[in-house]
């Protein structure tokens, strides 16, 4: 990593630079051998969800172990789809995801940018009484949230899925307000002499130049909310408003030695966050050396 | 005199507006705050001193559910779960990270193809990894064995063994530390590089360079990452429940995998026991803070801000 300063160094002898382009071929390949090695047990499982997807029980219990299935067996594809109400489940978990994303791009910027570029009184209270909710367990709240949707008859709806959102959470806020820490005051400095709100300026300029990092935001939200299990399993009980977490759970129990249907509907369940990240990658890992780099 | 007299009321009037316009700004956060962490965290504490079903109206019992649960063996074995995750999990996952985001921060060609693999279990929802896993860590049929048996080791029966069921789960954590790698990656990548240079120069050595260089500028980071690690293995559920419900029980074989949050909704949306449950939530919130507390205590120590923050 740094020992090309030393090894370019013109300050060395041409027998030292050579030693020292041996070595440091030698370690580039030692690295590549062991992030290889590590890449390979990351994809290793993924493969083996999609390979045993599409085996035939035959195939999944065969000994000695098949890598690849004598036959195609898409029928577990069909089955899982066929087996529990899939597009629902499908519907609901983008419905919830989508309004999810939606309430904390609107709601979490705006915090950020008070607690950023406002300098009010009790602007550091609050930024701590924030961070300070980071380390509340969701356990601890868990149970008046319920009791208090359960009296607004919300229990069953996708509510207390998606109301907490349109309020910001503070992990999002937190890496919002990173960002706009960074952006230099003297771009909003001339606007605010020509008497622009603050308001304006948030709308106008700030909004247009953080689109990487809402946009960042707006995926890790999607994500947390696509993935979560404990939220819609304690409010959603009527199976038709299951959310695919909970719907795919229902596979355990019932269909328990049926492999290859539960690996791909796991598979439909994560494909789908795959080929997103795929698309969005290069933003959302610039968004995230942006936000998270302090 | 009224000049200056002016100019205070001046300066007065320009923070009221300040702080107005701030609160305004904030105002999502301070409502979502108030409704859905402070009051649900008083009246957790009201609940916790009541015997409540949801049904009828809470009955006022005081202590008793915190003396009970002192007195309930589930209690200290869901604890107990959750601190070996909690100790076992946390460490091993954030070094392994660490050395990744130390090995790709090298200039090795590929670095966002290595990225993206690393990446790419974390988009795994959590119940269709543990389905994965389940069957990767199939005593009979599955893959982990099979490779081990190919090594000449009989594996173990990972997830019905009491023993074995806990290091399963670690297991499948490393797989899910993608996130805390980039983060690391992202925080390497702002280490000023003249400070290598200059410690080149000195000739101090590798490791040398990683403790007095990396390690200090990437402190924060991993004060960051250790607090949210700790919170997340506190609340370890999904998972566990997962794997529990495979053996047809809530905490899995012989109780290994009833960790605290699953015992938690067990009482609560099981049995019903709303106040018991909500003496157990504050007492995790009391662990939690303690622990929280402990490690920015003794985070003075090691964690080193740049002296432009």
């Amino acid at each position: 990593m740094v020992n090309k300063a030393v090894s370019d160094g013109s300050l060395q002898s041409p027998v030292k630079k050579k030693k020292g382009s041996i070595k440091r071929k030698m370690s580039s390949t030692l690295k590549h051998l062991v992030l290889g090695l590590v890449g390979l047990c990351f994809l290793g499982p993924f493969a083996y969800l999609l390979l045993t997807s599409i085996k035939s029980i035959d195939d999944i219990f065969a000994v000695p172990f098949v890598w690849w299935p004598k036959e195609l067996f898409l029928e577990n594809y069909s089955n899982a789809v066929n087996a529990i109400p899939f597009f629902r489940y499908t519907l609901n978990t983008l419905f919830v995801a989508l309004l999810c994303v939606l309430g904390e791009v609107i709601a979490a910027p705006l915090t950020a940018y008070g607690l950023a570029r406002i300098n009010f009184k009790g602007r550091g209270i609050i930024f701590m009484v924030m961070m300070g909710t980071i380390m509340l367990p969701s356990q601890s709240t868990m149970i008046p949230l319920y009791i208090l949707f359960n009296k607004m008859n919300l229990v069953n709806t996708f509510w207390p899925l998606i109301l907490p959102a349109f309020f910001g959470a503070a992990y999002y806020i937190f890496l919002l307000r990173q960002f706009f820490m960074g952006i230099p005051q003297e771009i909003t400095e001339s606007s605010k002499i020509d008497g622009a709100s603050e308001f304006r300026i948030y709308w106008q300029m700030m909004l247009p130049l953080s689109r990487p990092a809402i946009f960042t935001v707006g995926l890790l939200v999607f994500l947390s909310s696509w993935k979560d299990y404990q939220q819609p399993l304690i409010y959603l009980n009527d199976p038709s408003k299951w959310t695919l977490s909970v719907g795919l759970k229902a596979f355990i129990g019932e269909y328990n030695v049926e492999w290859g249907m539960l690996m791909a509907a796991a598979a439909l369940f994560t494909i789908p966050m795959v080929v997103l990240y795929f698309f969005v990658q290069k933003v959302f890992i610039q968004g995230i050396t942006m936000t998270g780099s302090k | 005199m009224t000049e200056q007299h002016n100019n205070t009321i001046g300066i007065r009037k320009r923070e009221r507006k300040l702080l107005i316009t701030g609160l305004l700004f904030t105002s999502p956060w301070i409502i979502g705050f108030l409704v859905f962490q402070l009051y649900p965290i008083l009246a957790s504490f009201y609940y916790s001193m009541t015997d409540y079903n949801l049904f009828s109206a809470p009955t006022w019992v005081g202590l008793d559910n915190y003396t009970n649960l002192f007195k309930d063996d589930k209690f200290y074995l869901s604890m107990y779960n959750t601190l070996y995750m909690t100790i076992v999990g946390v460490v091993p996952h954030m070094a392994f990270a660490l050395i990744m985001a130390l090995l790709l921060n090298a200039k090795v060609k590929g670095q966002s193809i290595y990225r993206t693999i690393y990446f790419l279990p974390t988009l795994v929802p959590a119940v269709a990894g543990s389905l994965l896993w389940m069957w990767l860590l199939n005593s009979q049929y599955g893959f982990i064995n099979l490779a081990l048996e190919y090594v000449g080791i009989a594996g173990p029966n990972w997830l019905i063994d009491p023993d074995w069921t806990k290091p399963s789960l670690v297991l499948m954590g490393f797989w899910g530390t993608g996130t805390i790698t980039v983060m690391y990656l992202a925080a390497l990548q702002d280490v000023p590089k003249m400070y290598y240079e200059a410690a080149d120069i000195d000739g101090a050595s590798k490791w040398r360079q990683f403790w007095t260089i990396t390690f200090p500028s990437i402190s924060p980071m991993t004060l960051f990452q250790l607090i949210m690690m700790l919170i997340a293995s506190f609340q370890y559920f999904t998972e566990g429940m997962v794997f529990a419900e495979a053996t047809q029980s809530t905490g899995g074989p012989e109780n290994s995998l009833l960790f605290y949050s699953i015992y938690l909704y067990q009482q609560a949306f099981s049995f019903l026991n709303m106040g018991y449950a909500s003496a157990m939530a504050w007492m995790l919130f009391v662990v939690v803070m303690f622990f929280a507390l402990v490690i920015f205590k003794t985070s003075a120590k090691w964690v080193y801000y740049g002296g432009d923050k």
